[in-house]
């Protein structure tokens, strides 16, 4: 188990590393970030899930239902901004 | 290593992998709309696999319940907020890809809007 932990973190941080570039980048989008922010979490809510099986610590089990809802708050927020005042 | 073990396991590392090939799509893809379509479809059934192992694969319960919760909320709201996104962004205007075969919403009310 400790290897296919270890190999999770590994592809997810990729991913996070990804989701970064993109969120930073000049260049991009209002639309662009929002989506980089969104996968962003959507890892992030990954890693923790691995954490909790490679630790069997439950400490951050709940952050994960919250980091979720907040994902989704946030995206729908900014999506309402963008349509009012343009990408 | 348990059955179970190796069942979680085998989904966690799927899951993960999904997840990084979505997040590659975010570069490799021509507009913001192809973007979003790599970004939400593998990342979504990527957190939901990697969830779903991470609850198989735990020995506890209550995490396990936690986890398929979650792995349900994103599985509701990961297309709403893709839709949204994208409605949002063709309104305002978004410049589509040239390589855009069919624009269904052409000469539709939101695509007047965002020629105004």
């Amino acid at each position: 188990m400790n290897t296919v932990t270890v190999a999770c973190f590994a592809i997810l941080g990729a991913a996070g590393v990804a989701c970064i570039v993109r969120l930073v980048r000049p260049g991009s989008s209002l639309a662009d970030r929002i989506v980089a922010l969104d996968s962003f979490l959507v890892v992030f809510v990954s890693a923790l899930a691995v954490y909790t099986v490679r630790s069997g610590d439950d400490a951050f089990v709940n952050v994960t239902l919250v980091a979720a809802l907040l994902g989704f708050l946030g995206t729908v927020t900014v999506a309402r901004y963008i349509e009012r005042r343009g990408a | 290593m348990s059955a179970l073990d190796w069942v979680g396991g085998v989904l966690m590392i799927v899951g993960a992998s999904l997840t990084l090939l979505g997040t590659i799509g975010l570069h490799r893809f021509p507009d913001v709309f192809a973007r979003m379509h790599a970004a939400t479809k593998p990342a979504t059934l990527g957190t939901v696999l990697v969830l779903g192992g991470a609850a198989v694969a735990v020995a506890d319960f209550s995490i396990s319940a936690l986890f398929v919760l979650v792995a349900a909320l994103q599985f509701i709201t990961a297309p709403v907020g893709a839709h949204m996104v994208g409605r949002a962004a063709y309104r305002a205007g978004t410049e589509l890809s040239a390589q855009t075969a069919v624009d269904e919403l052409a000469g539709s009310p939101a695509d007047r809007r965002r020629r105004r």
